[in-house]
Parts: structure tokens; C-alpha cells; sequence
């Protein structure tokens, strides 16, 4: 009689029920009967009353009263009972419950049995669930199994050590020796287990990797022997000797070599090796290859071999096979900030893949095509990027709209472009952006002055086709509201001007004001600016105060109080109507107040603001907005301070702010210290400076100018940046690569730096350009960088 | 590191789930419920990939699946492990099932999932890939199942009540 087959009966009996409700009455019953037998202690059905619990867990009904159970059937002394026990311990138990302790003699007792497979029971389910209680008490014993003569102990002792080290670190300088000498082995399980060790070791421990490094030779070796072997029966997948273990090696080396040009060098000639011979027509060939791109991009290797690298990767971006192109992607996402040009070179099967219609494969694309974005190809990419908007799956909307304006925000040509890039995608998904973008749009569009009255009319235009879309629709009725006479007078040189009379603009915001499309703050929008247009308009005014005053009586409380306050506004204060309504100035970026609105008109009229508190607009719908404005002013010297309405409103790109600044100088104060730029490198007419600006603590960023005095352009303009080991380092794009000359213009180029263990910060970097038809290439080693603007 | 390993069928129903990381019971379902409407929507020539979903996901998490018949086969696993690496060890899973058991069908993994976790826990250990090498596996399972025979055989096991 084959032992479960108890289970088989009860699964066929589940598997009959008709409803759910019937299969939960079926399992209720049988985990009754599972409870009676083991308060019994009866022996015989033990092991089989424990599968059909596991089974029953598996579909989701509670299983914990199973838990004692399986810490006896592992102390039984039959084999197929301590199996069952196991398994039902790893799907069990877990570090949180006390039974798990009760375990740890029946493994250390199991760890030392005269059967391998009980050996190898106990050495699975410590690597599965074991605690760091657990992985302490019983390390020594793991230790002496990683050197046993049986392989199939080794290899399941090696992958148990690796879990050890990841739950208690300390224990890893235990395993090193022995993790070693099982390079020599011959077994490819112990292999593979012993190269995951290696890998897994020195990744914690740097101490570790230098003594490592000089296992490199060895691998190479094995490596070798892999890739020109013949045909071997065992390992073959696909045409490829054991490619599992080729691709830890790989792995292994890749972290070996970082950093270290010995070894380095040593891997050269393997990975071209590699590169060349492997066949890439299944899967598993590709799989090796990809490694080894990885692993030459991540090394100090020669540069024809990261050209051959990045070429590889460019043939798999037009294979056919989908996975290929997804995985391509993903390893060119992780070189794209190291080797920039090499990748643009196939931005053009990148964009291509936006059109793919499978979904993985778009999202890869996408964040590809957003890494790439350049001064240079701004205007090409971005319509290809608008058009993938228009037909993207919802999921990745927002996160193409913010990628999108960031993108807009760095590259911008023109103010112009930005308006109509910013206005598209809100037409397009307006549903889908980040609240900051309404206010971003604003400032943005008051800065433009030149372009008001283009603005105004493309949104009167996008405002009467659609009203659903509520950023655009904010944004227009704010645009309508200031600039309202521009759209009335009529006269356009850049687009078709539209033909409107006053009645039409106040027809069109009563239809958002009244739509049930709209939502409450698009109102009030829609209240202020009708309220603004009663200075701008000549002949409705009454029209005006009639809306003005229904709103009066509103539900919505904010509505009701603006409404209250402009009919105010109209009886008491008709005097200063004009005065308090008139064209908002320029809002400052970045300036603390930047969603606040008028800084420099609230030193005027601050004594307005107490008593006018709601019509100085503000696109958000804040209350207690005069105290923010006051507190500013009273808090002007800590630029830092958090604004209280809106935490995250600077786009991450923006330069820290200065506008702490501003404020001061209205106050006729301080002047704001500008951040030093001190040149670090003169030579050919070609000069660099360096600024630096301290973020936070451990995060500064580093921008590089290059001038150029002499009388000759300069052209492939590159720099590259190598910093000490513990600090981590980014390179954004840099603003282009010629420089024109008689310093007609510059090139600048940004670097984050992140340094957590606060080191002192040194830089080398490489200057590379050509001049006069010949290239010059200079490195210079930085050994402090200039102090930052505030301490 | 592979977090988890999930079998299911064409109607979401679990044939196998192992966790190697601790979920509470209701998130494990929860999790096997989101991951097959993931999985369930992706079309045929689509690629294997996915980014996983909220629970079991983030941002480094991946979903690579396989679809056999009425089967689906789904490994979420980290940013360690090679995606096409992973490809391959599904097939060599399903190969060595198809060897232990003689053609295999849904149903056998329905009525022997204790076997299957045997298998499963001769390949992966821990979250780790153990052993590539089909015939190597395949022998020590059958090692092993020889030994719980014979057990039964010597011990000869007492009437088990209904």
C-alpha cells in the first residue's frame, strides 16, 4: 500500500465538492478528525495525517495546530516520517514560533546521522527556516560538513552556509578556508554551491574579497574548461556546457574584478574568449553572454572589449525573441550611466521598442528612453515619447507623464516648446499627473511674459473642447483669469487668434464652474478667475457680481467664504478692487513661498492680507496662508525650513534653493553668499571650474563649467569622474560637447555624489577633447573640493 | 535569491506554493490570488517577464513564469538571480517531473504534491538553485524514495484507523 494514499482519497473527496461552501465543510471535518488523532499521539497515520494538513494549508485553510506535530514526527527515527516532518517545518514553521527552537537539537542531532539523506533533510530545512539562534548553535557543525568526502553533503552544506552568513554576518570569517579549497572539486554542484559562498561572502565582507582575489586564476580555469570542453551529457543544456554554473563564475569574477586592474587583467582574454565563442541562438547561450556583457562592462577592462561588449548587446536589442530584448534592456539600463554615448548609439531600436505591444518590454523602454534624453535629442524623443503616451497602459501613465516633465524641464529649447510640450500631455493624460505639475505649469507660463497671449489662447481652445481633463482645466481658467484681456483683444502672432467676446469667456468658465465634472478646487479656480476678469472686462461686470454672489450661498465651505469675500470685495472695498486683482508678478522658482504666490507683493500688502486673506490666488487650496507668509518672512534665514504647504514641490532637477535669498533681499538685508567656483584645470585656452553644493550630509553635487578662451573651438568635449571606493558616484549627461570659442558658451556637466562613511572626498578626472583636428586628454586629481556655500 | 515558487492552473488554483520567506498565511494567498491575474492577462508571445505585484514585488522583485497546457509555473525572484538562468531552470524542472513521473499531467501534481516537494527541494534549497544536473537529481530522489520504501516494508505499519 503506497504510503499517501490517505491524501489521495481526501483530495479526491475535495476535489468533488461542487461549492466552496461544501469544500470548507469537507476540510473543516477532516481537520477535525487530523486534531482528534494527534492529541491521540496515535502512531501508525502520523505522517500521513501531516500531508493531508500540508495539503490543506496549501489551499489556504489555518494549519498552525500541525506545528508540535511536526517537531515530533522530525524525532522519530523512520525516514519517511522525519521527511514529512521536515517538510512540514519548512512550510510551517518560521523564526517566529517558539516551536521552531524545539527543533534545533533534532537538526544538530540529524547533522551527524549515518544516512546522507537525513543529513541532507536536516541541512534544507536549516537553510530554509533557520533563525540566527539557530544558524549560531549549529555553524560549527555546518562547518565540518562543508569538508566531509560525500558532495552530495558538500553542496547542500555550502548553499546552508550561505544562508547562515545572511541571517548572522559575523559567522562568515568561519566558512572563508573552506569555502576556498572547494574551488578544486570536480563536482559542478559543489561547484555552483561553493561559487555562490565565495560570492555571497564577499559581498559582506572586503577583507574577504581581497583574499578571494586571489582565487581569479582559478576560476579562469574552470571558466576555460567549460567553454572549450566538448559535448558533455551531464551538463548540457541547450548546446551549452553547464551554463548555470558559467553564469556564477561570471557573476563571481564580475565582483572580483571591480575596482582591481590585477584582476582585471587576468580575466581579459577569458571574457573575450567567452564572448566570441559562445552561440547565442537558445536561450542559455544568451544567458552566458549577457553575464559576461555585465561583467566586461562592470571590470577595468580594455575598451575594444567594451566595445565589443556593448555591440553584443545591441544584437540582442534586435533579436526577434522577446526575452532577449527585454534582458538587453535591463543590462543596458545598468551601464547607461557609466558609458552614456555607447548606449545612445542605439537609442533608435530603443525607441522602436516603445511600440511593442508587449507591456514588459514598453516599461523597459520607457525608463531606457527617459535615461537617454539629451540637449541633442530632446525635440526627436519627446514626440516619440508623446505619441507612446497616447496609446501606453494606464499602469505606466503617471510614471511616463513625471518622466516626461522632468525630461522637459532639464533639456527645454524653448520656452515655448515647453508650454506645448507640457500643455500636450495634459490634453492627452491630464488625469494621470502629479499634483505639483498645476503650479510648475504656472510659474512656468508667468515667466514666459512673451508668450502670454499664445498660452492664453491655446488654452481657451483646450478649455472649451474638454473640461474633464482638471489639471488643464485649472491651469486655463487660471491662465483665462490673468490674462484675460490678452484673449479678448484678440490679436495672436504666433497661433490663430480666436475671435471671442466677453460673454463667451464667461460662459465658458460658469460651464466648469457648474459641471459636475469638476472637482472642488477646479471651482475655485473658476470663482477666482471670473473674480479677476471683473478688471479686465468693461461691459459684464453685473454678470460677474451675480455669479459671484450665488456662490455666496454654496455648500462648499471654501467656495462659500471665497464667494462672501469678493462680494466684499465688490460693496465695501470697490476702491481697491483694481488694486488688490491685478496682474500677479513673476513667481519666483524655488522660492520657499513658491506655492504661496506673491512673496514680493506681500510686503506691501500685508496689512491687506489680514483682512484679504482669500484673494491673493494661489493655486492651492491652503488655509492659513497669511501665517505661512508671515512666518516665511519671519523665518528668512533658514532657507531649509520645510514649507508647511508643500513638501515635495521641487522638481528633483532643480538647484538647491536660493530662494531663502530673495526674501532677504526684500528685507534690504543679507546678500546671499554665491557658491565658490574655483578652476581646477588651465591649460590650451581650455579652462574647468568646479562647484560644489552640499545637499545633505552625505550627498553633495559637483557641477563642472568649461570655458573656452582660446581662439579655436573645441569640440568632443568628455569628462570623466573616478572617486574613492566608498563614495558612489553619478554622472547626469552633460550639457553638450563642444565648446565654441572666445568663450561664446560653455559646457556644464553635473555629478552626485553620495557618501555615507563621510570620507574625504577626492576626485581624479579625465578631460578629453579635440582641438585644432588633434585630441588632447589630460587626467587631474582633486584633493579637496572647494567648501560648500553654507556649513 | 528566489522568494517563492508557485504552481498554478488556468483557473488560479494553487497545485503547488513554496515560500522562502515568511508570509503570514493570508498574504501567501493573497499573494498566489495576485500573482495569477497578473500572470493570467499577459498573452502568448509576450515575454516571460514581469515586474511582480505589491505584495510579493517592489522594485526589485521579478516575476518569471512559464506556461505549460493548463499550467502555469512562476518563480518570483530578486535582482541576483540571471533572468534567463532562471528560464532554463524552470524547464529543467518540468523536464525532471516529466521523468519521475512518466508523462506528468495536472493530476499527478494534484494527488503526489508531497513528491513534487521533494523534487522541488533537490533543485532549490533555501532560495538558492542546488543542482542543475537532471539525472543527478532524479537519482537521489529515487534514492530516497527507495529508502521510505524499504522503511515500510521492515516496519511493518500498524491498522490505521478509518
Amino acid at each position: 500500500m503506497s504510503p499517501s494514499v490517505r491524501l489521495q482519497e481526501m483530495i479526491r473527496v475535495i476535489r468533488s465538492a461542487r461549492t466552496q461552501g461544501e469544500e470548507r465543510g469537507v476540510i473543516q471535518r477532516e481537520c477535525a478528525a487530523i486534531r482528534a488523532q494527534f492529541r491521540q499521539g496515535d502512531n501508525g497515520g502520523r505522517s500521513h495525517n501531516l500531508a493531508k494538513l500540508l495539503y490543506v494549508h496549501m489551499l489556504g485553510y489555518p494549519a498552525h495546530f500541525g506545528q508540535m506535530e511536526c517537531v515530533r514526527l522530525i524525532a522519530s527515527p523512520r525516514y519517511n516520517e522525519k521527511r514529512i516532518g521536515y517538510l512540514g517545518a519548512m512550510m510551517l514553521l518560521d523564526e517566529k514560533q517558539d516551536a521552531s527552537l524545539l527543533i534545533t537539537n533534532s537538526i544538530k542531532n540529524d547533522l551527524s546521522h549515518s544516512s546522507q539523506y537525513v543529513q541532507s533533510l536536516a541541512l534544507c530545512t536549516l537553510a530554509c527556516m533557520g533563525s540566527a539562534e539557530m544558524c549560531r548553535d549549529l555553524a560549527p557543525e555546518i562547518e565540518r560538513l562543508l569538508r566531509a568526502s560525500n558532495s552530495y553533503i558538500k553542496k547542500k552544506a555550502a548553499l546552508c552556509a550561505v544562508h547562515i552568513v545572511r541571517k548572522v554576518p559575523e559567522l562568515g570569517e568561519l566558512f572563508t578556508p573552506s569555502a576556498r579549497s572547494l574551488l578544486s572539486e570536480k563536482n559542478h554542484g559543489v561547484l555552483h554551491g561553493a561559487v555562490v559562498l565565495i560570492t555571497e561572502l564577499c559581498e559582506r565582507n572586503p577583507d574577504t574579497l581581497d583574499q578571494c582575489r586571489k582565487a581569479v586564476p582559478e576560476l579562469v580555469q574552470i571558466m576555460k574548461g567549460l567553454v572549450m570542453s566538448g559535448y558533455s551529457p551531464e551538463h548540457n543544456v541547450a548546446g551549452i556546457s553547464d551554463p548555470f554554473l558559467q553564469v556564477r563564475i561570471l557573476r563571481l569574477l564580475r565582483i572580483l574584478g571591480r575596482n582591481n586592474d590585477s584582476a582585471s587583467d587576468a580575466m581579459n582574454d577569458l571574457l573575450a574568449q567567452v564572448a566570441t565563442n559562445t552561440d547565442s541562438s537558445k536561450t542559455a547561450g544568451s544567458a552566458v553572454l549577457y553575464e559576461t556583457v555585465l561583467t566586461i562592462m562592470d571590470i577595468k577592462s580594455e575598451s575594444g572589449l567594451r566595445v565589443l561588449a556593448v555591440n553584443i548587446l545591441g544584437r540582442f536589442l534586435l533579436n526577434n525573441d522577446r526575452n532577449i530584448r527585454y534582458v538587453s534592456m535591463t543590462s543596458l539600463q545598468k551601464i547607461v550611466q557609466t558609458d552614456h554615448n555607447a548606449v545612445q548609439r542605439h537609442r533608435g531600436t530603443i525607441v522602436d521598442c516603445l511600440k511593442d505591444q508587449d507591456a514588459s518590454v514598453q516599461r523597459r523602454a520607457l525608463e531606457l528612453s527617459l535615461a537617454l534624453v539629451s540637449a541633442v535629442n530632446i525635440r526627436s524623443l519627446m514626440k516619440e515619447l508623446l505619441l507612446f503616451l497616447s496609446s501606453c497602459p494606464p499602469d505606466l501613465r503617471a510614471h511616463t507623464t513625471s518622466g516626461i516633465f522632468l525630461a522637459a524641464d532639464r533639456y527645454a529649447p524653448s520656452q515655448r516648446w515647453h508650454i506645448d510640450t507640457i500643455l500636450h500631455v495634459l490634453t492627452t493624460a491630464g488625469g494621470d499627473v502629479r499634483d505639483e505639475t498645476v503650479p510648475n505649469l504656472i510659474q512656468l507660463i508667468t515667466t514666459a511674459s512673451e508668450l502670454h497671449s499664445y498660452t492664453v489662447h491655446k488654452l481657451y481652445r483646450a478649455l472649451v473642447a474638454d473640461i474633464s481633463q482638471q489639471s488643464l482645466v485649472q491651469v486655463a481658467c487660471w491662465c483665462i483669469g490673468e490674462y484675460g484681456d490678452l484673449l479678448l483683444k484678440g490679436e495672436c502672432e504666433e497661433t490663430e487668434p480666436v475671435q471671442v467676446t466677453e460673454d463667451n469667456v464667461l460662459d465658458a468658465l460658469e460651464t466648469v464652474l457648474q459641471s459636475h465634472m469638476s472637482s472642488p478646487a477646479t471651482r475655485a479656480f473658476a470663482l477666482t478667475a471670473t473674480m479677476k476678469l471683473s478688471t479686465r472686462i468693461t461691459n459684464n461686470v453685473d454678470r460677474i457680481r451675480s455669479i459671484v454672489s450665488i456662490y455666496g450661498s454654496c455648500i462648499d465651505v471654501e467656495l462659500q467664504q471665497r464667494a462672501v469675500e469678493y462680494n466684499a470685495l465688490f460693496k465695501k472695498y470697490d476702491h481697491m478692487r483694481a488694486a488688490v486683482l491685478e496682474r500677479m508678478p513673476v513667481i519666483d522658482r524655488n522660492s520657499p513661498g513658491h506655492s504661496n504666490g506673491d512673496i514680493s507683493a506681500g510686503v506691501k500688502d500685508s496689512e491687506l492680507v489680514q483682512v484679504k486673506k482669500a484673494e491673493l490666488d494661489r493655486p492651492q487650496e491652503t488655509a492659513s496662508q497669511a501665517c505661512d507668509l508671515l512666518g516665511l518672512l519671519g523665518d528668512a534665514d533658514q532657507p531649509s525650513q520645510p514649507n508647511p504647504v508643500q513638501p515635495s514641490a521641487m522638481p528633483s532637477s532643480a538647484p538647491p534653493s536660493m530662494g531663502g535669498g530673495d526674501l532677504l533681499d526684500l528685507l534690504g538685508g543679507l546678500d546671499p553668499i554665491p557658491a565658490p567656483t574655483a578652476p581646477v584645470y588651465e591649460k590650451n585656452g581650455l579652462t574647468l571650474t568646479l562647484q560644489c553644493d552640499k545637499k545633505m550630509d552625505t550627498a553633495v553635487t559637483v557641477t563642472f563649467t568649461a570655458f573656452n578662451s582660446s581662439n579655436t573651438d573645441i569640440s568632443s568635449f568628455t569628462l570623466q569622474v573616478a572617486v574613492p571606493k566608498s563614495v558612489q558616484l553619478q554622472m547626469k549627461a552633460p550639457s553638450g560637447n563642444a565648446i565654441p570659442a572666445q568663450g561664446a558658451g560653455h559646457v556644464t556637466q553635473t555629478v552626485l555624489l553620495n557618501n555615507p562613511n563621510k570620507v574625504n572626498l577626492k576626485m581624479r578626472v579625465r578631460v578629453q577633447y579635440s582641438k585644432e583636428g588633434s585630441m588632447c586628454q589630460d587626467v587631474l586629481q582633486i584633493d579637496s573640493l572647494p567648501a560648500p556655500a553654507w556649513q | 535569491m528566489i522568494k517563492a515558487i508557485l504552481i498554478f492552473n488556468n483557473h488560479g488554483k494553487p497545485r503547488l506554493s513554496k515560500f522562502y520567506e515568511h508570509y503570514t498565511e493570508d498574504t501567501e494567498q493573497q499573494i498566489i490570488r495576485e500573482t495569477f491575474h497578473l500572470v493570467s492577462k499577459r498573452d502568448e508571445n509576450v515575454c516571460n517577464f514581469l515586474e511582480g505585484g505589491i505584495l510579493i514585488g517592489g522594485s526589485d522583485n521579478k516575476l518569471i513564469y512559464r506556461h505549460y497546457a493548463t499550467l502555469y509555473f512562476v518563480f518570483c525572484v530578486d535582482s541576483s538571480e540571471s533572468e534567463l538562468g532562471i528560464l532554463d531552470l524552470i524547464q529543467v524542472f518540468v523536464e525532471t517531473l516529466d521523468k519521475c513521473f512518466e508523462n506528468v499531467c495536472e493530476l499527478d501534481l494534484i494527488f503526489h504534491v508531497d513528491k513534487v516537494h521533494y523534487i522541488l527541494g533537490e533543485m532549490v534549497m533555501g532560495g538558492m538553485v542546488l543542482e542543475t544536473n537532471m539525472n543527478e537529481i532524479i537519482t537521489q530522489v529515487d534514492a530516497q524514495n527507495k529508502l521510505e520504501k524499504s522503511e515500510t516494508f521492515i516496519f511493518q505499519s500498524p491498522r490505521q484507523d478509518r
